[in-house]
């Protein structure tokens, strides 16, 4: 960016970098409003209901509703909690969900930041997710939101090591923290994708398996279901939200729904190719396009895997049924650490005797 | 540009800093220490420390403070003792803090100003290089035992707290997997009026 700067001037700069994070929070917001229709979708159609279908054609414009019912209603805070940190809450919730979208690479250069330490930023951001719930939780000084926020607070730090782990495995094979480097090894079509990794043949089954616990694990850090103890209404009446209601509760919605975005961008990024298309062809095909038109068809395909992700992840809502705490606690340090420290010595040790490196 | 952004980032810091022992809650406390944290992150990435910056988000803000809070939140603090024997400590604090000031000062003037002292590491093309190269290849043997000493000192912990009672039902999963329908389930003709 600072060289950006340097070429076009300051305030050009600045102005072309605010432009993109306007356009980045325009087009993710949007794209929120119908993804959170599609996951209501997906739950009804498991369940053989019709799901929103009033407003608009096919119930299109349900979200915008919704949104418009949550602006306007009143904001009510309990008369006991710790007012400041309270409305502080769902306000750090949603900036960090933004603020982590910074470093996620669309298209080939289309990028807000492309920084050197990409992963570990999103890593750094993602775990800062945390404090929306804990401050949301202890502030509403209401039982079942603490309860909700203790449990949401264990649980996503237990989750983490395992995310954190299996991030290195990716950081190992590619040899680069930056998240555009990470897409550029997974561009020799579908077997170099790091899911698959049939150019490291050995790799292939460690490979798979961390895509999978990282799949799990990102259910577990965004409080999903089957892991959404943190709000498990028949327990908690809804976790750290309780209290919450109108435009705080509309940010706590939006900033939980980024992050599974997120998730999804993560595991696109990190496992399945990115921008690139399953099969390398057409490279000369469309070497005299014009460079957006190249790169709104990788944009297209980078949404289309993390739409793909998306209906996972309301599938699974749909048909799992919830898990118990000790059982997520079991999962997270019993299982998912062990292997993931096991694939991590696996991957460097392959990494260094057969100098995959550059 | 960059000195502007030092200046805020500092100021937030200090003031941040200067919060945390001002607090009157001490969760709020803690709330503060995490954005003096972050915000020291901030100057890290100023000086071109960028990996150090996100190590010190992850491990302090991500998860120590975390447990911090966890913590405080759930003790059941009275404000009004707390409170009392703030000006008999006084001086013991005001002699640390004046101790840490002269330490700070004392290395300042004897390495120079402060921006030559934080160059990288020569020969390496970043951060996380530079920081690799000293720890697994100048000084690996420091590093190792270091870590087998925090190793010894995990287990410790978990020997002296590890307490296993006698009587508490737990779950085997492994069992439970093996378990098949035979094992369970038994077919009994009840004959009517009679009962088991």
């Amino acid at each position: 960016m600072s060289a950006f700067i340097q070429e076009h001037g300051l305030l050009f700069g600045w102005l072309t970098v605010i432009g993109q994070i306007l356009l980045f929070t325009i087009v993710l917001l949007l794209s929120l409003a119908f993804l959170l229709l599609m996951d209501r979708k997906v739950w009804a159609a498991v369940m053989m209901r019709k799901g929103p279908n009033v407003v608009g054609p096919f119930g299109l414009l349900q979200s915008f509703a919704d949104f418009g019912k949550f602006l306007l209603k009143e904001i009510i805070i309990p008369a006991g909690a710790n007012k400041t940190v309270f409305i502080l809450a769902p306000i750090l919730s949603l900036t960090l969900a933004f603020a982590a979208w910074a470093v996620i690479p669309v298209a080939p250069g289309w990028v807000v930041s492309d920084l050197n330490v990409g992963v570990l930023y999103l890593f750094a951001v993602s775990s800062l997710g945390v404090y929306g719930i804990i401050m949301g939780g202890w502030a509403s000084n209401s039982k079942y939101p603490f309860l909700g926020s203790l449990r949401s607070a264990a649980q996503m730090v237990s989750y983490e090591v395992s995310i954190g782990f299996i991030i290195i495995t990716v950081i190992l094979l590619v040899g680069s923290m930056n998240l555009t480097n990470i897409v550029a090894n997974q561009d020799g079509g579908f077997w170099t994708w790091h899911v698959f990794s049939f150019n490291h043949i050995l790799l292939f089954p460690v490979m798979l398996t961390m895509f999978v616990m990282f799949f799990i694990s990102a259910l577990a850090e965004t409080n999903r279901p089957p892991f959404d103890l943190p709000e498990a209404e028949s327990e908690l009446v809804a976790g750290y939200q309780v209290e919450y209601s109108s435009t705080p509760y509309l940010l706590f919605m939006i900033g939980e729904y980024l992050n599974i975005v997120l998730m999804c961008a993560m595991m696109t990024i990190l496992f399945l190719g990115g921008w690139h298309g399953p099969i390398p062809f057409g490279e000369d095909f469309v070497a005299n396009f014009p460079l957006w038109l190249v790169n709104l068809g990788h944009l297209a395909w980078f949404m289309g895997k993390v739409v793909f992700f998306f209906f996972l992840f309301a599938l699974v809502k749909a048909v799992v049924p919830r898990y118990r705490y000790d059982q997520l606690m079991r999962l997270g340090w019993k299982i998912f650490l062990p292997t993931s420290l096991a694939a991590v010595l696996i991957v460097s040790g392959y990494v260094v005797y057969m100098g995959v490196q550059a | 540009m960059e000195l502007i952004a030092f200046y805020i980032l500092a100021a937030i810091v200090t003031v941040s800093a200067v919060c945390v022992i001002a607090a009157k809650n001490p969760v709020h406390s803690v709330l503060w220490l995490i954005l003096t944290f972050f915000t020291s992150a901030g100057l890290m990435v100023l000086i071109g420390a960028e990996f150090l910056a996100m190590l010190l988000v992850v491990v302090y803000v991500g998860a120590v403070a975390v447990l911090f809070l966890f913590v405080v939140m759930m003790l059941d603090v009275d404000f009004v003792e707390l409170k009392q024997g703030f000006l008999s400590y006084l001086p013991f604090g005001a002699l640390m803090g004046i101790a840490f000031i002269a330490e700070i000062a004392l290395a300042t003037f004897a390495r120079g100003t402060a921006a030559n002292s934080f160059n990288p590491y020569p020969g390496a093309e970043n951060n996380a290089e530079a920081i690799g190269q000293v720890m697994y290849t100048d000084y690996l043997l420091l590093f190792q035992m270091s870590g087998l000493i925090l190793l010894v000192a995990m287990i410790g912990a978990i020997v002296l707290t590890l307490r296993h009672r006698p009587h508490v039902k737990r779950q085997s999963v492994a069992h439970q997997t093996a378990r098949r329908r035979k094992d369970a389930i038994r077919r009994i003709d009840v004959k009517s009026g009679e009962g088991l």
